[in-house]
């Protein structure tokens, strides 16, 4: 086994843009459900609205790679307001199943046929990356040193999947310690409290809804920035990664989606790397290297359920931010 | 009720232990009955190929529409601008039949053969090559094309044998939640265990059971399989007073492994139990059904009606409803909950297995994620039916079938779930309740 191959390739997802857009993903559900407790388990649409809204908008419409930016998080934030009309009223698992739908619901319909000219159908999109390329400041040439060292397009990705992380951050860590973020978390503690001093407890959702959804589009966005926009990505097992990434770092916390993610990455590339090479060195001799790569998706379901069970505040959490443990 | 109570009642979860110990006998148990199958199904998707040419006095036409029948289920392409096609199928030394949309061709222009009275249709037999061409004859004359009602009541006759076979499966999944409240993800799973253990024992390259014993050993085997987790997982969980929310995830997280699980035992690919490919035999009018799927309608039909007798008349039948009304009333009217909860598993674990079979012929063929397939369309069957009432969910089922047939006369057939699931949005707006459900169930 080549460990310093495997423990570079691990420490360079570190910095993957994949890694940034879960973190993305999960600050966004963060919002929903740390924060304000809805049980969003549509997640994945958001991202692929934001991922599918940045694509279309630059190869159909000729828009510049700002304003694709600007209509991905355009789309999931008139998505969240459609979704959140019938659905905030409802109770939590209600809720849950409803969103999951309508993500299948926006991934169908990007998936299908009938729209293929724009949409690209089951092939998904690609090659749009020529305005995005051309914004960069940065020199032709590779950069960095040991495991970080990418070339000059990749940098531009992660430079700005880094800014646009932080800036997510910082808006999300002011908001809660603000009087708007205390009124989210006293809905989530018990809304008809919330309710009875005045508040609009409605408005205050469907706010957190369209705060979190447009977060969650610019992690789709981010994703989609290196390559290409796959509707096979897009499925229910996204939204349960990014669930199993959040709840790691901690679902009512602002830096826990971060860690979360982080950690999530980087165990899922070591375990990609190093299951498949044991197999080859005979250290599995029952299973085939396709099979030992399966393993590690058998290992996030037993992580998931492990975590929620014995510590569902993740690692940052606090216990006692979390009514959905009663 | 208050005899039956157990002597198992008083024990402390061993959380960690009993969770691991699920996992490892999860995995014995897939070993056990499903290790041999992985050797019948190949590990890439679709190796060979149909293939064709359409077009008229040398000139291609594009966009014409062909749809591609047989193992691995039904496909659909249209001609690009060189009026060529071609799909992927799982299987070599199969027929798929062949179908040419004749409204997809230009005005005036049908697939013409004076021999044959569908020249539209034609059967292609993939040899051992794996490669084969279908080419149409096309010229002036009249199309053969069924009328919308034919298609209509087809669709409906279609709609009804999926809405049975869903109902099976959602009738579990919503006295599951009835009775503990879990919103089961991991029921998707219980569906695609019945089918990869019935191929485990019945394949021609494994056990080689003949049917009648090796489907209902197989359904007694998903109903072993919801018997274990009750005892490995949901019970503790209970005992432990998790949440709802949490229990949800932890189903989420079971799904996921055993999910995964299937797929590493029987690869990526879809396979095929036998008998999946039996002659379509006409009944009335356009409607034809292979005996595979008459003897799935019927048996749908004979197993909900027995369960919906026992639900209502047998004394177990009688406490699950009561529990599913009021959990704490019950068991202070002296129902033994936890035996209930117990027996409800048993059963959503049997139908489920039994409902995955059934849809494994119907689909045709199995697949590791074919429960995750459906799950949401089992969902909104029982919200629509109204979450937590058995023949709510029957009800549910038997709409959201129809409706997903049906619906593919007017939109393209691969959205055909997304129609459903808007319908589901939809009635959620107006009557959140679902259909038999009360108002107090949304909380």
């Amino acid at each position: 086994m080549d460990w310093l191959q495997i423990f570079s390739n691990s420490a360079s997802s570190i910095l993957s843009p994949a890694t940034m857009a879960y973190a993305l993903a999960a600050l966004g559900l963060a919002v929903h459900f740390g924060f304000a407790g809805l049980l969003n388990m549509g997640i994945a649409g958001f991202m692929a609205l934001g991922a599918y809204g940045y694509a279309i908008s630059i190869l159909t419409f000729g828009f510049p790679w700002w304003g694709g930016v600007l209509v991905g998080m355009g789309a999931a934030a008139v998505f969240a307001l459609i979704l959140g009309i019938p659905t905030l009223r409802l109770r939590g698992d209600y809720l849950a199943i409803v969103t999951i739908a309508a993500a299948e619901v926006v991934r169908l319909l990007f998936l299908t046929t009938a729209f293929d000219p724009v949409t690209g159908s089951a092939d998904g999109l690609s090659g749009y990356h020529t305005s995005f390329r051309a914004s960069n400041p940065i020199p032709a040439g590779t950069y960095g040193f040991g495991p970080w060292t990418f070339n000059a397009v990749d940098w531009w990705v992660r430079i700005l999947g880094i800014v646009a992380l932080a800036l997510a951050v910082l808006v999300v860590w002011r908001l809660m310690a603000s009087p708007w973020g205390r009124v989210l978390k006293g809905i989530r503690e018990d809304e008809d409290a919330v309710r009875s001093l005045g508040k609009n407890v409605f408005q205050y959702k469907m706010q957190a809804l369209v705060l979190g959804g447009v977060i969650a589009a610019v992690g789709g966005i981010v994703y989609a920035l290196p390559s290409a926009v796959s509707p096979g990505v897009y499925v229910t097992s996204l939204t349960f990664f990014v669930y199993t990434a959040l709840l790691l770092g901690g679902a009512a916390t602002v830096f826990g989606p971060l860690i979360g993610s982080l950690i999530f990455w980087v165990l899922q590339t070591l375990l990609s790397n190093v299951l498949p090479a044991m197999v080859a060195a005979g250290v599995l001799p029952f299973m085939s290297q396709i099979q030992a790569s399966t393993l590690r998706f058998i290992l996030v379901g037993i992580a998931l359920m492990l975590l929620v069970i014995f510590r569902p505040q993740g690692i940052l959490g606090n216990k006692k931010e979390l009514t959905f443990v009663k | 009720m208050a005899t039956t109570r157990t002597t198992l009642a008083a024990r402390a979860p061993r959380t960690i232990g009993v969770l691991l110990a699920a996992i490892a006998a999860l995995f014995a148990i897939v070993m056990l009955t499903a290790g041999p199958a992985s050797a019948t199904t190949g590990a890439d998707d679709d190796p060979f190929r149909i293939s064709g040419n359409v077009q008229l006095d040398g000139e291609p036409l594009q966009g014409v529409h062909l749809t591609i029948d047989g193992p691995g289920g039904k496909q659909e392409v249209e001609t690009d601008e060189n009026g060529q096609w071609r799909v992927g199928v799982p299987e070599k030394n199969a027929e798929y039949s062949v179908t040419l949309d004749e409204t997809s061709l230009p005005e005036g222009i049908a697939v013409v053969d004076p021999e044959d009275d569908t020249p539209n249709i034609k059967e292609a037999q993939v040899g051992a090559g794996g490669r084969v061409t279908v080419n149409f004859f096309i010229g002036e004359g009249t199309r053969n094309v069924t009328s919308f009602f034919d298609q209509l009541v087809q669709r409906i006759v279609n709609g009804l044998s999926f809405g049975l076979m869903l109902a099976l499966a959602a009738v579990g999944l919503s006295l599951v939640f009835g009775t503990t409240g879990i919103s089961n993800f991991a029921h998707a799973e219980m569906v695609t265990f019945g089918p990869v253990v019935a191929a485990a024992l019945v394949s021609a390259t494994t056990l080689a059971w003949p049917l009648y014993i090796g489907l209902p050993v197989a359904v007694l085997l998903s109903a072993g399989l919801g018997l274990l987790l009750d005892v490995i997982i949901w019970r503790p969980l209970r005992r432990k007073r998790v949440g709802v929310v949490q229990l949800m995830i932890v189903s989420i997280g079971l799904s996921l492994t055993m999910r995964y699980i299937f797929q590493f035992f029987i690869g990526g690919g879809t396979s095929q139990l036998p008998f999946s490919t039996t002659e379509k035999i006409p009944l009335f009018g356009v409607v034809q059904m292979s005996i595979v799927d008459m003897a799935s309608f019927a048996i749908c039909i004979v197993v909900i009606v027995g369960f919906a007798l026992w639900l209502t008349y047998s004394r177990i039948g009688k406490a699950t409803r009561a529990i599913s009304d009021n959990s704490s009333l019950a068991a202070a009217s002296g129902i033994d909950v936890d035996a209930v909860v117990r027996v409800i598993w048993i059963l959503a674990g049997a139908l489920a297995g039994l409902s995955g079979i059934l849809y494994a012929y119907f689909r045709p063929g199995l697949k590791w994620d074919m429960g995750a397939q459906v799950l949401l369309l089992m969902f909104a069957a029982v919200t629509l039916g109204g979450l937590g009432t058995a023949f709510g969910a029957l009800v549910g089922s038997i709409i959201v079938g129809l409706l997903v047939e049906i619906s593919t006369l007017w939109i393209p057939s691969d959205l055909k779930y997304a129609g459903a699931l808007v319908v589901l949005i939809i009635i959620l707006l107006f009557r959140p309740q679902g259909i038999l459900g009360r108002r107090e169930r949304i909380g």
